[in-house]
């Protein structure tokens, strides 16, 4: 419009200098995102946030955000070059998702000029961690039957009730953008509102879930009698699942989004997730060629998430792909994680189950993330859901009846009806 | 295959594109089922007027690319022939191109010039790979005065009953050694197999105390490793992107077939089992075309990962290529195991490039032996 755009090549010149100058080499916790305790956890997020505004003042955060809200207004391809650079280095990696994306994407695209004033700069700086209060323990896949509600009480502002769950580090994040059931007298999908709020205030009481390998990031949040003022309401009354469906499509997109910094291409496996090749020496399996065999599957799967990943961000930067193509990302993606889970089981044999703590190149986790490999194709969403979605909205095939098209959200089925 | 294409390269596609359709339409290929050949000798030098084998020559040797990465054009037209399951050797003839390229002996310039413009088809002998224990090689070559004398046998051998001339890939002492080996040499035998294809034709080449003059040598005795490396990348490449295209031409006509087939009073689409089979195969798909995509791109640039992309994209694709036609074949119900509909000749495409240049298990021992060394070197 006004100026012209510096070139994407004098950008990535740019970017690269500047990188080599101020940001070190990636840490194990990166890319893991696993910290051994609490304190460990801590300190990441601290060094993630001194990062991000690192970034911040160096010009090079939210760099396809507005310049009005702390951003470089620079395009998806300044934002892949940077990306591209960024292989091997730290960053800030507990902002990308779901801070950035869907949390800040939905932000820009929704919120009032207030609240995009208010808070996506603080976000750029590294000032606000987001979580996205979506799922619910009623509901998993079918998100539009949310039943946790907002009322509006007499000074036109709301009272939450209800509980979410699986939300990603709440226990120390800072703010929440949030679906709820404002409206019970019409079909599900039009009785819905966002809301955005601070996750530590009274009424919000979050406990951490413990995985079945021990681990405890996650959590569920219970909501009494939460006061949100309307000012906090992003979009019209009970138009929630407007803003829900774009929130949804970049979730989908995670990583891909052109709003994320997140290193592409050049990843190592974390110190947590030993080498393939590290497996098969501890189980003394170097010289099998069956194990040759794993171990190059195993290669060949990394490699191809990696570049599935680059072909359906590229064809949505372009504009020309299918937006529900990130849906064949995450399908693909669980399939090939799950895949890679048990050849790592595989190889290292008895090792992955039981072990002595005190012998060095253990490879425990390896049992740890074959017990937990499913997560992969649960989380955000589960893969069934997602081949709906490529099925029927890539594919264009029939959508699948539902029992509750055009029903009052009260009179859904909730549960089985008991005879007589 | 690539989302955004130059017009040129569209160009380059469409001529190709339009030409497969006319001279080797399936119904074509029906009625050549039981040639000798497979196809017209004037099908392969009418192609090799649209470019089929001077994408990896260079200027100087009479090629050219449209894009300056002449396998990225050329996995295109690669990709057209997996979509109709054309015949022809094109990566036979397009990896004897890089081999005999920059090479200055006059007959391999001369049968450079006959490659460029299809009068001559070059069958590759690959009777050792870097894959193999070297006493598993079947071809050996060795040095006796002035001569090579080639010895073993190689299957299969594309077009190998209708070749010129051998690119003839054998076990040496110190290393792999290459020649070109005119099929009229004493010693070499040449028997057309039966196979699984229609479009295409294999034979067995044996050679028995095959002596030709060290003129016939490509590069230097026993040094030839490397260059046989960069070719079979290259092969693995053509291969991974036919096989995309025909995988492409499968889940096309099977999605077709989801919408048109009614059961129980709804077409297949409706259900829901196989909604998600469609939506695994869709998968497969993507990844496929990705890292086919991408393994080009690293071999044309030559990038440090070029060989770990090529074997990722061959294994990946020698196996997930034949499940999806299967799967194909599966929801096709009965009608996908007849010979009348067109399903299997895009399923005998994509088993046999399995096979070829390297099977998914010996890319994938490729690919550990790869990362052994890089964790070695770190």
């Amino acid at each position: 419009m006004s100026d012209t755009l510096e070139s994407v090549e004098d950008f990535r010149a740019r970017a690269r200098a500047w990188i080599k100058a101020n940001l070190g080499p990636m840490q194990g916790w990166d890319m893991s995102q696993h910290c051994e305790s609490d304190e460990e956890e801590l300190k990441a997020v601290a060094r993630d946030r001194a990062l991000q505004r690192r970034l911040f003042d160096g010009g090079f955060a939210g760099i396809c955000f507005p310049k009005e809200y702390g951003g470089q207004g620079l395009t998806p391809d300044h934002n892949r070059a940077f990306n591209e650079e960024l292989a091997g280095h730290e960053y800030p990696s507990r902002f990308s998702v779901p801070t950035f994306s869907p949390c800040a994407s939905t932000l820009l695209e929704f919120g009032s000029p207030e609240q995009k004033s208010a808070h996506l700069p603080a976000i750029l700086k590294g000032d606000e961690v987001w979580v996205q209060l979506l799922s619910e323990p009623g509901g998993g896949s079918d998100v539009a039957g949310i039943s946790t509600g907002a009322v509006r009480d007499a000074q036109g502002d709301w009272i939450v009730n209800g509980s979410k769950v699986w939300t990603s580090r709440a226990w120390w994040a800072d703010w929440g953008l949030m679906l709820v059931r404002t409206n019970w007298d019409v079909p599900k999908h039009t009785g819905m509102t966002v809301f955005i709020l601070p996750l530590h205030q009274p009424g919000i009481e979050i406990h951490r879930i413990e995985r079945l390998n021990g681990e405890s990031e996650a959590c569920q949040e219970f909501f009494t009698d939460v006061k949100v003022p309307d000012s906090d309401r992003m979009g019209e009354v009970d138009a929630g699942w407007t803003i829900g469906q774009r929130w949804m499509y970049h979730e989908r997109l995670g990583h891909n989004s052109p709003y994320v910094t997140h290193p592409i291409g050049g990843q190592k496996a974390s110190p947590h997730e030993p080498s393939t090749v590290g497996i098969a020496r501890k189980a003394g399996r170097l010289n099998d060629p069956a194990a040759h065999e794993l171990i190059g599957e195993h290669r060949a799967l990394g490699l191809i998430t990696q570049q599935l990943q680059r072909r359906i961000a590229s064809a949505a930067a372009s504009g020309k792909g299918n937006t529900d193509l990130s849906s064949v990302d995450r399908v693909f993606r669980a399939v090939a994680a799950i895949r890679r889970s048990t050849i790592a089981y595989e190889l290292a044999g008895a090792g992955a189950s039981v072990w002595d703590e005190d012998e060095e190149g253990a490879t425990e986790s390896v049992g740890m993330n074959f017990l937990l490999r499913q997560a992969s194709a649960i989380g955000g969403g589960t893969t069934e859901i997602s081949r709906n979605v490529v099925a029927e909205r890539v594919l264009g095939m029939p959508r699948e009846t539902s029992g509750d098209k055009g029903v009052a959200y009260r009179d859904i089925p909730k549960g089985p009806k008991r005879a007589g | 295959m690539w989302h955004d294409l130059t017009s040129e390269q569209e160009l380059l596609r469409d001529t190709t594109s339009r030409y497969l359709a006319d001279k080797a339409s399936l119904a074509k290929q029906r009625k050549m089922r039981d040639d000798p050949m497979g196809f017209a000798p004037d099908y392969w030098t009418g192609g090799a007027e649209l470019g089929w084998t001077m994408l990896l020559a260079s200027e100087e040797d009479g090629g050219g690319s449209v894009s300056g990465r002449g396998l990225v054009d050329l996995a295109m037209l690669a990709y057209e022939f997996g979509k109709n399951a054309a015949p022809g050797p094109l990566v036979d003839c397009n990896v004897a191109v890089l081999a005999l390229g920059g090479q200055t002996g006059d007959l391999q310039q001369q049968v450079l010039g006959e490659l460029l413009t299809g009068q001559t088809i070059v069958s590759s002998c690959l009777g050792a790979a870097p894959w193999q224990l070297p006493g598993d090689a079947s071809l050996s070559i060795r040095q006796d005065g002035d001569d090579l004398v080639i010895e073993g046998t190689v299957k299969p051998v594309e077009s190998g009953a209708h070749a010129g001339y051998l690119l003839v890939t054998g076990r040496s002492e110190g290393g792999m050694t290459q020649a070109l080996v005119p099929v009229d040499a004493p010693g070499v035998t040449i028997k057309p197999l039966k196979g699984i294809d229609v479009s295409r034709r294999f034979a067995k080449v044996t050679f028995s105390a095959t002596r030709v003059p060290a003129t016939a040598l490509l590069g230097s005795f026993a040094k030839a490793d490397a260059a046989v490396t960069r070719q079979l990348q290259h092969a693995a490449v053509i291969l991974s992107a036919e096989a995309v295209g025909a995988m492409d031409a499968a889940f096309d006509m099977t999605l077709d077939w989801t919408f048109n087939r009614y059961t129980f009073g709804r077409a297949l689409a409706s259900y829901q089992a196989l909604k998600h089979r469609m939506a695994d195969m869709k998968s497969w798909l993507e990844a496929s075309h990705a890292i086919s995509d991408a393994a080009a791109e690293a071999v044309a640039d030559g990038d440090s990962n070029a060989a770990e992309m090529a074997s990722a994209a061959k294994s990946y694709i020698g196996v997930q290529g034949p499940e999806l036609c299967q799967e194909g074949v599966q929801l096709h119900g009965g009608i996908g195991v007849t010979y009348e509909h067109d399903l299997h000749f895009f399923l005998r495409r994509v088993t046999l490039n399995a096979l070829l240049y390297g099977t998914p298990a010996e890319h994938r021992r490729m690919l550990a032996a790869l990362q052994i060394g890089q964790e070695k070197a770190a």
